[in-house]
């Protein structure tokens, strides 16, 4: 089948009902996607499809269909991507780091659609982002800082 | 016995922090790299600066943090150094380990002395070159400089000269007088920041190598479970799936270094399914429907542990005066008045992000892995063990871990990967799913406590008195569940005793952050709160009544801290535990109004050579449900802190990992096993209920420590006074039962 990952079109040979997370980790080589939970609780695994924040474990390979899939390897296309990279660098967020590309394709997501977020808009569209180490505070004030940049 | 973890890492610094800067000038890296001035600086030609990262990193920033130790003494900027990862090799780079919160203190001299040693050299180079007295040269921003002559020359135009010159014997080196410091105590972005943001391959789990398959390793949920049946075909049905290994359980192989859990078998028997992908490979564990019998662990159940530790509260101890500092039955029969209270905590998994995984090749009598652990050593000496080889023989590539909180310290995952690669004879990558990281895990022990305080006419404590009750094997507590003279208020109440039940588990037990210290700080400063409470005293007033006169207090020779021998010795001083607590008092305004059902909470602890206070504000919904508004912190870990930024971002995810827990966290038994699955059903911290969390650090003239763990500690029982304050309702057990605070 073909996808269109990251602005190009890839062909994958993949069981259909292998999830997007394995077909981009394991296929594709693409692993900056990551495997948390398998379960859609972590949203270590979050990519967009044509925008919107998916669970990339939760989303069989063959529904993808024609959707543009945006993962961690191709934020910088988006504007609001390169300003939360900034900010992510600038405020020195991550400690493991692991949960951080989720965390950036859900904050993106974000700002696209609500470019100057209130607490609780982060608080709706972040929670469903672990972070193990719990670097909350530093994500929602480069958030800010992207937001502002 | 208890304690091994103190021996064993006794034995680690001994082994590693002791080598002399000399070996470590004639490291693996000098022979073959033109400019290497030891094996963790290599200065170019070209100009490049590179300094060796060797500590594991798991997310508490030593990436960064021990290159800037390096690079200041150094003498060069931030900017010009690059930072090169280096494989686990504890004959080249001395100790690698990321536990006790104890890299900072055990290396932060050695890590300073290496990189003036390297300045030395280059400085001697140049007087060399230039025939003046070294003593006249100075440098800055790996620049080399003679005043009177006018002469200068950059470190990379003197590396190859200074390579050849013997390295300094490190007691002659000068180290910065600290007031000169450019990078040490600056705010320093993890060196990785860049990479983890564009999503490049930094973690254990991202390594992908030619020919590679992909493998799941069926196993009982149940410690020691045998294998009675199993679906072979419809395995081998699944497509993608290339073959199955049978793995037999080995009991013969121990941890071997820097671990302090000696004598746990690790090998467990089961089926490893090679596969194309890891979803290939985890669907055919699935089809496989292993049913499996028996095995050590199958009498577990926490309903039959609570009603346990219910029994020898009513009946009595097994071990009475387990510790005895005082006398303290006799100064409880002089009280006038006393306080009882009983307190306990659940079983607590790791839960790191990565799941557990690792990469294996195993090439005839040679092994090369590639792991996420915070013991690459240990791993080494584990492999070499399994497979019958050499240690030098395995080769260990230290990759990111996507946390470790403890987990990391065990390798039964790199024993299982090389065992499953060795029968593969292709390299293979074993992915554990999360359930299994939570069947498998290492846990933090529950326990409980019944406690009784005697307090004078003033409410003074005079007598504490706890029957702990915990776990272990043969009668003997678990290492990971020591009562012990390291632990408050050991030492500073005189009369002290203590009394222990042991119960039975054949479950594996670990060391989770801040471990031993992550349950008492709830229990010990939880109990000050009821006496002051039964004093009619303020909570704060309290406990520096509590501490009394700044004094250093000598730990007790019971004492088997798991920070090792730095920490030996290291007494338990009031005056620095006072000064946190003040300040965190003051950074709170503690003692102003608040309104109804909203409520401040303070406690302190000592760990991992750190003093720490917090004070919590929180408020009750008439539902119960408990927000956390903002908690203050006050930090003592010596003289230095090395990377402001790092150091800040440590605390808050401390206090917030800690609020996680204290309001969702808990491993529970059933049939032998862990009834918990995924995050589903063990809640971690999330965004929404992340409060803003002030942190200050005093600088005080003590020598720099860690700060991995121990902010973790106070985040619980400050909690639990908050929602006091708010409600007037005590919660003492772990996570905290909200459904109580109903208005």
């Amino acid at each position: 089948m073909k996808l269109n990952i990251n602005g190009k079109s890839v062909d994958v040979t993949a069981d259909p009902d292998m999830p997007l997370l394995w077909a981009l980790r394991d296929v594709l080589g693409l692993t900056g996607t990551k495997f948390g939970c398998g379960a859609g609780f972590c949203g270590a695994c979050t990519v967009q499809l044509d925008g919107e924040p998916v669970r990339g474990c939760q989303t069989p390979v063959s529904a993808v269909g024609t959707a543009k899939i945006t993962t961690i390897e191709g934020l910088s296309a988006s504007a609001w991507g390169r300003k939360l990279q900034d900010a992510w660098v600038a405020l020195d967020v991550p400690q493991c780091g692991y949960c951080q590309a989720g965390q950036l394709l859900a904050a993106e997501a974000l700002l696209r659609t609500t470019p100057k977020p209130t607490d609780a808009d982060i608080d709706a569209a972040m929670s469903g982002n672990i972070c193990r180490c719990a670097t909350y505070t530093r994500i929602r004030a480069a958030i800010k800082q992207a937001a502002a940049a | 016995m208890k304690a091994s973890r103190r021996d064993i890492l006794k034995a680690g610094v001994l082994a590693g922090g002791g080598l002399s800067l000399g070996l470590q000038f004639a490291g693996g890296a000098k022979a073959s790299v033109p400019g290497a001035l030891s094996a963790f600086v290599i200065i170019d030609p070209t100009g490049s600066i590179r300094i060796t990262a060797h500590q594991p990193e798991i997310g508490q920033g030593v990436r960064t943090s021990f290159p800037m130790m390096i690079a200041e003494e150094l003498d060069v900027d931030w900017a010009q150094v690059t930072v090169v990862p280096a494989p686990g090799n504890r004959q080249v780079y001395g100790v690698q380990l990321a536990g006790g919160s104890s890299a900072t203190p055990t290396q932060f001299e050695r890590m300073r002395r290496l990189g003036a040693g390297a300045r030395a050299m280059l400085v001697q180079a140049a007087a060399n070159a230039w025939g003046v007295p070294a003593g006249e040269i100075t440098t800055g921003s790996a620049m080399l400089h003679h005043k009177a002559s006018g002469r200068s020359a950059r470190y990379a135009d003197m590396a190859e000269a200074a390579a050849s010159i013997a390295p300094p014997k490190p007691e002659s080196l000068t180290l910065k007088d600290p007031a000169q410091f450019r990078i040490l105590g600056t705010r320093i972005g993890g060196v990785d920041n860049r990479a983890l943001v564009t999503g490049k391959p930094l973690f254990g789990i991202d390594t992908r190598l030619p020919g590679m398959v992909y493998a799941a390793f069926a196993k009982s949920p149940v410690f020691g479970g045998k294998l009675k049946s199993a679906n072979r075909a419809a395995a081998l049905a699944v497509p993608g799936v290339k073959g199955l290994i049978n793995v037999a359980e080995r009991r013969d192989l121990k941890t071997q270094i820097d671990v302090g859990l000696p004598g746990i078998e690790v090998l467990p028997e089961g089926i490893a399914v090679l596969a194309t992908s890891t979803w290939a490979a985890l669907k055919g564990c699935d089809a496989l429907a292993c049913v499996w019998e028996g095995g050590d662990a199958a009498f577990q159940s926490t309903a039959a542990w609570e009603a346990a530790a219910a029994k020898a509260f009513k009946e009595g101890p097994q071990k009475p005066g387990y510790m005895n500092h005082g006398n303290a039955p006799a100064k409880m029969a002089t009280a006038a008045k006393k306080v009882t209270a009983d307190y306990s905590y659940p079983f607590l998994a790791h839960a790191a992000l990565e799941p557990i995984n690792a990469t294996a090749h195993v090439k005839g009598d040679k092994a090369e892995l590639w792991l996420s652990t915070q013991t690459p050593e240990d791993a080494r000496r584990m492999v070499a063990l399994a497979l019958g080889l050499k240690v030098e023989d395995v080769t260990i590539h230290l990759m990111r871990s996507g946390g470790g909180f403890g987990r990391r310290l065990m390798n039964d995952f790199a024993v299982e990967a090389a065992v499953i690669a060795k029968a593969a004879g292709v390299p293979v990558k074993l992915q554990w799913d999360r359930a299994q990281d939570f069947a498998h895990d290492w846990l933090r022990p529950g326990g409980w406590h019944k406690l009784e305080a005697g307090l004078d006419e003033k409410g003074d404590i005079i007598a504490w008195h706890d029957h702990f009750v915990s776990f272990g094997a043969d009668g003997a507590l678990n290492p990971t569940a020591v009562i012990d003279g390291s632990l408050f208020p050991s030492g500073v109440i005189k009369d002290f005793r203590a009394d222990v039940t042991v119960l039975p588990i054949a479950s594996t037990l670990g060391w989770l952050r801040a471990p031993i210290n992550n349950a008492f700080a709830f229990v010990t400063q939880g109990f000050i709160d009821d006496c002051a409470i039964a004093a009619g005293r303020d909570p704060l007033e309290y406990r520096r009544g509590v501490l009394g006169s700044p004094r250093a207090i000598p730990i007790a020779e019971e004492f088997s801290g798991e920070t090792g021998e730095a920490m030996k010795g290291t007494p338990y001083n009031t005056g620095r535990m006072r000064g946190v607590l003040d300040k965190a008092a003051a950074m709170a305004g503690w003692g102003r109004k608040l309104p109804s059902r909203r409520g401040l909470g303070i406690a302190f602890h000592f760990s991992h050579l750190g003093y720490f206070a917090n004070v919590v504000e929180a408020s009750v919904a008439n539902d119960g449900a408990v927000k956390v508004h903002h908690v203050w912190v006050a930090a003592d870990i010596g003289k230095h802190i090395v990377n402001l930024s790092g150091a800040e971002n440590q605390v808050q995810g401390s206090v917030i990992d800690a609020l996680g827990a204290a309001l969702g966290q808990k491993i529970t038994f059933a049939d032998g096993a862990v009834e918990q699955k995924n995050y589903g059903d063990f809640h971690l911290a999330r965004m929404d209920i992340a409060p803003a969390v002030d942190v200050a650090f005093l600088s005080t003239d003590y020598p720099t420590t860690g700060l991995g763990e121990p902010a973790y500690p106070s985040l619980a029982p400050a909690l639990a006074g908050a929602i006091y304050q708010a409600t007037g309702k005590r919660l003492r057990t772990l996570p905290l039962d909200t459904s109580q605070l109903t208005a």
